[in-house]
C-alpha cells in the first residue's frame, strides 16, 4: 500500500470534499496563494480558485465568526487556524455562537462548520503558540472535538468532519505533518473513499497486560512505549487511540480495561480537567471492579509551554516516562 | 453630563415622503407601519408588567422608544434579505412577522416559545423568516452578519443582511474585524447602529472616541459608505436605508448606518440607574418631542389617513393582543426535563448514524 504524509492525507481529504460538495470552501490565513503556512492546503487554490479557497486577513474573531454565520445559511466552511492557539482570539465566536446557537434557537439552526489546525506543543515556539485546547472545547456541549494521530485517521476523520452537520473542531499536530503512514488510494477501497466515523476509537495495538489510552501524538508515544515494554519487560500493552474526543467511544476503552485490568491515559494536554481526567472518571465509574490498580495519567508538565528546546522535550510525555509509569502498576 | 442629540440630517429640508420607496406606499401600508410600531410598544409594556410580577427570569431589554428603527428598516426587505441583531431583539422579531404568542411564551420560559424556552429574551430566532437572532454578547453577532452576507454572495443570490448593533457595540474588536472583512470581500451587509446614546449607563461621549463626528463615520477608515439617519422620521429611515440596500443588492457593497434613536427604559429592566446617568427631563423630552409612534401618527393624521381615534383603537387592539399572548404564555407548559438534551447536536436530534455513534453527553 502507498504511504503518504499526514499533511498529504489532510490535503487529499480537503480536495475530495471540495469536489464532492460545492458548498464546501476553505477559509484561513495564508491558505490560498501562500499554499498554507504548513502547506496543508498546497495546490488547492490553483485547482479550485478564489471562490473556494480564500485567504483571510489576520482576524480570527472576524473570519471564524463569519464562517459560523455562513454555515447557518448552508455553506460548509472549513476554517484553518494557523495555530489552534489562535482559537483564543476567536473564543466568543467558537464557544458562544457555534456551540450554543442550535440550543438557544430550540433546534432551528445548525452550524456545519469545521475549524481545523495544529494544536500542539513541542516546537519551541513558546507558550502562546503551543496550546492544546481539546479539553476546553470538548467541555462544551454542542461541539465535537477530533484529534487524529496518523495520516490514515487524519484523512478519514476530516472527510467525515466536513460532512457532519455540527461544528467539529479538528486538532492536528505539526510534528506529525511530515510523518508517513500507509493510506490506501481510493481505488483500493471497497467504498471508493476513506471516511472514518467520529466517536469510534481505534485499537492501534492489541495487548493483554495494560491499556495505554491516548489521543493525538501521544498515541505514537504509547506505541513506542509498548515496544519497549514488550522487548525489555515482557509486558504486553494495548494501545487505544480515541481519535474523537467528543463524541467519545467509551465501549472500546472499557472493553480494553476489562481485559487488561490496568489503564494509563497519556496526553499532551495539561493535567487539570484534561481529557485523561474524564477518561479516568469513566473507567472508575463503569469498570471499577475490573481494575487491579488505580487509573494513572501522564500529561504535559503542568506549566506553560517552555521555550528551551531540550527542556520542552521533557515537558511533553515521552516513551521512557510511559514505560516507568507502566512498571509502577504492572 | 449625559446629553443626547438627535442629529437632524444635513439635508433637513428634504421631504422623504416623496422618495420613491415612500411615494409608492399605500395608505393601508402606512397604517400597517404604525400598527407594527404600536404592537412592539404594547408587547413591551405588557412584558414589563409580567416581568415585574416575577413571571419571568433573567434580563428584559426593552425596545420602547426605538420602534421606528426595526419597523422602518425591516419594511424594506425581500425574499433574500436577512436580519440579525443583538439582545434587544423583540422589536425586530415582531417586525419580521414572529407572533406575539411565541415571543411572549419564550419570555415566560415555556415550551411554546420561539426557542422552546431555551433561549429567553435575548435569544429569539426565526430562520424561516430570515431572522437569525437574538445574540447576547455585545457585537458577537457582527461577524455572523458578515457570514450571512457571505453565504448570499457565495450562492449568487441578490440579497443582503441587516445586522443591527447598539452604540456600545462599536468599540468591540469583533465589529471592526467584521467591517474590514465586509469591505475587503464586498459583502452585502448593512450594519445598522441603533444609537440610543448610552452603552448601558455610559453615554456615547464617555465611551466612544471621536464621537462628535458620529459613530458610523468610523466606516471611512475602511473605505466604506456610511450614513447617519434621524430615527424619529419613518420616511427618512426607509428612504436612506433603501440606498444601502440598493448598494448591497446591485453592487454587493456594505454600508454602515447610524440611526439616532432613544430608549425610554433602562439598559434592561434590572438597570437600577436608568434615571441617574440621564435626567428625567431628558427622557421626558424624548417622549414628548421625538416619540417615533407619535411622530408617525401625527404624520398620518396630517395626511388624512388616520385619526386620533384610529390610533387609540390600534393601541387597544395591540394591548389586547399582547395580553392574550401573556395568557397564552401562562397557560403553556414548561419544557419537559427530558427535552434538556434535545437541540444540542443536529446529528443526535435527527437520529443519524453519526448521532448514534459514540457518547455525546456526559452528565
Amino acid at each position: 500500500m502507498r504511504e503518504i504524509t499526514y499533511r498529504q492525507a489532510l490535503n487529499e481529504a480537503l480536495d475530495e470534499e471540495l469536489a464532492r460538495d460545492e458548498n464546501v470552501c476553505i477559509i484561513g490565513e495564508e491558505v490560498a496563494q501562500y499554499n498554507g503556512a504548513y502547506k496543508v492546503t498546497e495546490g488547492l487554490w490553483d485547482k479550485w480558485g478564489d471562490k473556494r479557497v480564500i485567504d483571510a486577513p489576520i482576524s480570527e474573531a472576524g473570519f471564524i465568526g463569519m464562517g459560523i454565520g455562513a454555515s447557518m445559511l448552508g455553506i460548509r466552511p472549513v476554517m484553518e487556524l494557523m495555530f489552534y492557539s489562535f482559537a483564543y482570539v476567536a473564543f466568543d465566536q467558537m464557544m458562544n455562537n457555534a456551540a450554543t446557537v442550535r440550543y438557544m434557537s430550540g433546534g432551528l439552526i445548525h452550524c456545519p462548520i469545521v475549524v481545523r489546525g495544529p494544536a500542539n506543543g513541542g516546537t519551541n515556539v513558546g507558550a502562546t503558540h503551543s496550546h492544546t485546547p481539546e479539553n476546553i472545547f470538548a467541555n462544551m456541549p454542542g461541539l465535537k472535538v477530533v484529534s487524529p494521530a496518523t495520516a490514515y485517521d487524519a484523512k478519514g476523520l476530516l472527510k467525515q468532519a466536513i460532512r457532519d452537520n455540527d461544528p467539529v473542531y479538528f486538532m492536528e499536530n505539526t510534528l506529525l505533518y511530515g510523518e508517513k503512514w500507509a493510506v490506501p488510494a481510493n481505488d483500493e477501497l471497497p467504498g471508493g473513499e476513506l471516511v472514518i466515523p467520529l466517536g469510534v476509537a481505534d485499537v492501534k495495538r492489541e495487548g493483554r497486560d495494560l491499556s495505554l489510552i491516548a489521543h493525538g501524538r501521544a498515541v505514537i508515544t504509547c506505541l513506542k512505549a509498548a515496544e519497549i515494554l514488550k522487548e525489555q519487560h515482557q509486558i504486553d500493552a494495548e494501545v487505544i487511540d480515541l481519535r474523537s474526543i467528543r463524541p467519545l467511544d467509551e465501549e472500546t476503552i472499557l472493553n480494553s480495561v476489562r481485559k487488561t485490568h490496568r489503564a494509563i491515559y497519556v496526553e499532551e494536554n495539561k493535567p487539570f480537567c484534561g481529557v485523561g481526567a474524564q477518561i479516568a472518571a469513566t473507567i472508575m465509574e463503569q469498570a471499577f471492579d475490573d481494575l487491579d490498580a488505580p487509573v494513572l495519567r501522564i500529561s504535559s508538565v503542568d506549566s506553560p509551554a517552555i521555550y528551551s528546546p531540550p527542556l520542552e522535550k521533557k515537558q511533553l510525555p515521552y516513551p521512557e516516562q510511559v514505560v516507568a509509569k507502566a512498571l509502577s502498576i504492572c | 453630563m449625559a446629553k443626547k442629540k438627535v442629529s437632524k440630517s444635513p439635508e433637513a429640508a428634504v421631504d422623504y415622503s416623496k422618495d420613491p420607496i415612500n411615494a409608492k406606499l399605500t395608505p393601508s401600508e402606512k397604517v400597517d407601519l404604525l400598527r407594527q410600531m404600536v404592537r412592539i410598544r404594547r408587547f413591551e409594556t405588557v412584558s414589563l408588567k409580567y416581568y415585574q410580577q416575577g413571571k419571568m427570569g433573567g434580563f428584559l431589554h426593552l425596545y420602547i422608544g426605538q420602534e421606528s428603527v426595526a419597523v422602518g428598516t425591516i419594511s424594506l426587505l425581500g425574499e433574500h434579505d436577512h436580519v440579525i441583531t443583538a439582545y434587544r431583539d423583540h422589536g425586530h422579531a415582531l417586525a419580521v412577522g414572529m407572533s406575539m404568542n411565541e415571543c411572549m411564551a419564550e419570555l415566560f420560559g415555556k415550551k411554546t416559545g420561539c426557542s422552546k424556552g431555551k433561549g429567553g429574551s435575548m435569544h429569539y430566532f426565526a430562520p424561516d423568516k430570515n431572522y437569525w437572532g437574538g445574540h447576547g454578547i455585545v457585537a458577537g453577532q457582527t461577524p455572523l452578519g458578515a457570514g450571512l452576507a457571505f453565504a448570499l454572495k457565495y450562492k449568487g443570490l441578490t440579497g443582503c443582511c441587516l445586522c443591527y448593533l447598539g452604540d456600545g457595540a462599536v468599540n468591540q474588536g469583533a465589529y471592526h474585524e467584521a467591517l474590514n472583512l465586509a469591505e475587503l470581500w464586498d459583502l452585502p451587509v448593512i450594519y445598522v447602529i441603533e444609537n440610543n446614546g448610552y452603552s448601558m449607563g455610559t453615554s456615547q461621549e464617555r465611551s466612544s472616541a471621536h464621537s462628535h463626528k458620529g459613530l458610523a463615520a468610523r466606516a471611512e477608515a475602511y473605505g466604506m459608505e456610511w450614513d447617519q439617519i434621524n430615527g424619529e422620521d419613518l420616511y427618512e429611515v426607509r428612504a436612506r436605508t433603501q440606498k444601502a440596500i440598493d448598494r448591497a443588492h446591485h453592487e454587493s457593497r456594505p454600508t454602515v448606518l447610524e440611526i439616532d434613536t432613544y430608549r425610554y427604559k433602562g439598559h434592561s429592566v434590572a438597570d437600577a440607574n436608568a434615571e441617574k446617568y440621564r435626567t428625567k427631563e431628558e427622557i421626558q423630552r424624548y417622549m414628548n418631542e421625538h416619540d417615533p409612534l407619535t411622530c408617525w401618527k401625527d404624520q398620518l393624521i396630517a395626511e388624512g389617513i388616520v385619526s386620533e381615534e384610529d390610533f387609540k383603537n390600534l393601541m387597544k387592539e395591540a394591548g389586547d393582543e399582547a395580553e392574550a399572548a401573556a395568557q397564552f404564555a401562562q397557560q403553556s407548559p414548561y419544557p419537559d426535563e427530558s427535552e434538556m438534551l434535545d437541540d444540542i447536536y443536529w446529528e443526535v436530534d435527527n437520529q443519524t448514524e453519526a448521532g448514534r455513534t459514540g457518547r455525546h453527553f456526559f452528565h
